[in-house]
């Protein structure tokens, strides 16, 4: 079963690179951008029974390794 | 005093750890590679070295932290063991639960590469004691997430409870760590991490040796 995994900073903490991106944005033209956030995203293959045995098993490997949860939120798809 | 030097795939920085715990230590020193699960029988210090484990992929120290030789370091300051991370081997550390927080992306997004001046917060832990609160001692950096964050609660612990034993002193904070925080130790105060590099300012040929009371202070664990 193929998952998606979305790996976010959490609010308050800071994000220089989103930062970084928001100038760049703003040089190129971009006008009204605002509250860049940049993160990661995992695609990953996952043998299960059920969508949601996927889901739990991403969800597990996301608090164990996938994702810093002191700085990071994340975000599970299983398709 | 005997001590353990964990190498990882991409650390760098093991040899200057092993000549700095031999010269200002008069350590034995054992390099044990990251697949061990045990370390040497009578090890008195853990010290995680510095350097790029696994390239930093997924987050920096993030699968170093997670490697089989973890559990023996985990068990081994459980047992109140001293355990010495600096630079990647700090990340390390806080990737595997030793020490809280995180260490993020340096503010300025950029690889820094330079000395700063680290003030002596805490002169009561066994790492720190053979310096003075308030002294100030000329401390080389080298890295690109060195930038300490964590939340206010577990802030506001380590603050009270003296557990911030380096800071980088006003105006030099290199990389914007919270509070201008460079090095912490656990609540029992036998594992610190740090990222400015001690062992990379003990020899003359180092231009100072600012460091060595650090290193002299290990000798007795």
């Amino acid at each position: 079963m193929k998952a998606k995994v979305i790996i976010t900073l959490k609010n308050g903490v800071l994000d220089p690179q989103g930062k970084a991106i928001e100038g760049a944005l703003s040089s190129l033209g971009f006008s009204g951008v605002d509250n860049v956030r940049q993160g990661k995203f995992i695609e990953l293959d996952v043998a299960a029974e059920s969508a949601d045995e996927a889901q739990a098993t991403v969800e597990a490997m996301c608090e164990k390794l996938l994702s810093n949860t002191v700085i990071e939120n994340y975000r599970v798809e299983v398709e | 005093m005997k001590a353990a030097v964990i190498v990882f795939p991409g650390i760098n920085r093991e040899n200057d750890m092993v000549r700095a715990l031999e010269v200002g230590a008069g350590a034995g020193v054992t390099k044990v590679w990251h697949t061990e699960t045990s370390l040497p029988p009578g090890t008195d210090l853990v010290a995680v070295p510095g350097g790029f484990s696994y390239g930093d992929y997924l987050r920096c120290g993030a699968i170093a932290g997670r490697s089989p030789v973890m559990k023996a370091i985990v068990d081994h300051a459980d047992r109140g063991g001293l355990v010495l991370g600096v630079c990647n081997g700090f990340q390390i550390l806080t990737e595997a639960g030793l020490l809280p927080g995180a260490l993020m992306r340096n503010a300025g997004l950029k690889f820094v590469c330079r000395q700063v001046r680290l003030g002596v917060e805490n002169d009561a832990t066994f790492f720190s004691r053979s310096m003075k609160k308030g002294d100030v001692v000329s401390c080389p950096v080298a890295h690109h997430d060195g930038n300490y964050f964590a939340d206010a609660d577990t802030l506001a612990h380590l603050e009270a409870d003296g557990r911030v034993v380096f800071r980088y002193v006003e105006g030099t904070n290199p990389n914007g760590a919270i509070n201008d925080i460079a090095g912490i130790v656990n609540a029992n105060g036998n594992v610190l991490g740090m990222m400015p590099h001690p062992e990379n300012m003990i020899e003359p040929l180092h231009g100072r040796t600012d460091c060595m009371p650090f290193f002299e202070a290990l000798a007795a664990a």
